[in-house]
């Protein structure tokens, strides 16, 4: 609201950023900075973990340990205990993988020079999205039958009669439509709000004290812009952790869901 | 106002592009492909080999704690067993002891019996001697007697008396040099 203020008060050519910015120019052909940025990400992921992993040794050296500590909280705490111990090591590659690859495309937004959240793009979060969806929409079926598991999914314990006229529509709507719309939503406008904070905190505190009249109200707010852009960014470093944590959490838990014998 | 909706409408975030969402699903797909085959299979391996190692570990020391009871108990069956032995032998000793003390004993007691037979049998054969002797004596002193008394032709009285003493006095001195 301040910084609103401010602005208007500036009166001058300041234009506040907003989705454009998210469109950047392509670098070459039909490639663009977040594509980059993606592909490159995978590849740093694998090579990281390659490494890591590679000796296998049985006292960890420092790097090895490092990739267990986030290789055994995935598949221990994320996976075994979602999923149940019987089936969960099948999915931790999935899991682990999905787990980095948003963690990393996330910080990418912090990082001096790359600096673009990757799954800000809301069509790289659709893609991810979709790849959980169709993984524990699978193993359902591959579970329970194609009938047994819509039947498992959209049939809870306990109900019977007319209340199943209600529900099962309902739980068709939330577990089978809903859920990648809001897996990928969730972790897009994340990514999408947090950047544009930190653009609108930086170009605003910019202009304030650089191109706007050298007023104290214009220098204040300013300087005050900048240090809620740092505020800013301590505390997406904090959320992009979380939203990592969270797709690749919620991710098991459906999995979990669809492959339970029971509810 | 209607061109700026139509421009927001071409910017929605929301709408995805296709090409990123493709991109975005076959990266992903090639990175679960790589993690998969050569990333998980080595942590897996160097769990299994910590699990491999914590618990041969644990067997080894398990069977080094078997043997080291085996060990003790050998021992001390072998302790027992010279214990037993001992026990055995100081009774073997105690009663051989025993048999040798009343083979002594007996030995002792015929050798005390011969001793006192023999003795016995000396003095029998030394008193018979002494018989013989003192009768061989007796006899030629009577008749040594008788022959003075004869040959005095016991004259009187006191010739007669002086003779039986004189031969007293003899008999007692010969007596006393022989005791002597």
């Amino acid at each position: 609201m301040i910084a609103a203020n401010l602005i208007a008060a500036a009166g001058g050519s300041f234009t506040p950023p907003g989705p454009a910015d998210f469109n950047l120019p392509p670098v070459f052909g039909e490639v663009t900075k977040p594509m980059i940025l993606l592909t490159l990400s995978a590849v740093f992921i694998f090579v990281l973990t390659y490494a890591m992993a590679r000796r296998a040794a049985i006292v960890p050296g420092r790097l090895q340990f490092a990739g267990e500590v986030v290789y055994g909280g995935v598949r221990n705490t994320i996976a075994r205990d979602n999923i149940g111990s019987e089936h969960y090591m099948r999915f931790v590659p999935y899991l682990f993988s999905l787990f980095l690859f948003v963690l990393v495309n996330n910080y990418f937004g912090l990082i001096p020079l790359l600096q673009f959240p990757s799954f800000s793009r809301s069509g790289m979060a659709y893609g991810l999205a979709l790849l959980s969806w169709l993984l524990y929409n699978g193993v359902g079926m591959w579970k329970h039958g194609f009938l047994g598991y819509l039947k498992h999914t959209c049939i809870p314990a306990g109900v019977s009669g007319l209340m199943l006229v209600i529900i099962v529509p309902l739980e068709f709507f939330s577990n089978i439509l809903v859920r990648p719309v809001t897996l990928a939503l969730r972790l897009f406008a994340n990514m999408f709000a947090g950047h544009l904070l930190l653009i609108l905190f930086a170009l605003g505190g910019e202009y304030l004290l650089f191109e706007a009249n050298a007023s104290v109200m214009n220098i204040f707010g300013g300087v005050m812009s900048f240090v809620m852009f740092f505020g800013i960014t301590v505390l997406e470093l904090l959320v992009m952790f979380l939203q990592a944590y969270v797709f690749t959490l919620l991710t098991a838990m459906y999995v979990g869901g669809a492959v339970a014998d029971e509810h | 106002m209607h061109e700026s909706v139509l421009a927001a409408g071409e910017l929605n975030p929301l709408i995805p592009h296709l090409s990123e969402l493709i991109l975005s699903a076959v990266v992903f797909l090639i990175l679960v492909a790589a993690v998969w085959k050569f990333v998980v299979p080595n942590f897996e391996k160097a769990y299994a080999d910590r699990t491999a190692a914590i618990e041969g570990g644990l067997e080894a020391a398990e069977s080094k704690q078997a043997e080291a009871d085996a060990k003790l108990a050998e021992l001390e069956q072998q302790l027992s067993d010279a214990r037993h032995e001992a026990a055995r032998i100081r009774e073997e000793a105690r009663e051989q002891g025993a048999a040798i003390i009343v083979e002594m004993r007996e030995q002792a007691q015929a050798e005390s019996t011969r001793i006192v037979d023999h003795g016995k049998a000396q003095i029998e054969a030394e008193r018979q001697q002494a018989i013989t002797s003192l009768r061989a004596e007796v006899g030629s002193l009577a008749t040594g007697l008788a022959g003075r008394i004869v040959g005095e032709s016991l004259e009187d009285e006191a010739r007669q008396s002086r003779v039986v003493d004189r031969f007293l006095a003899e008999l007692e001195a010969g007596q006393q040099s022989g005791a002597r």
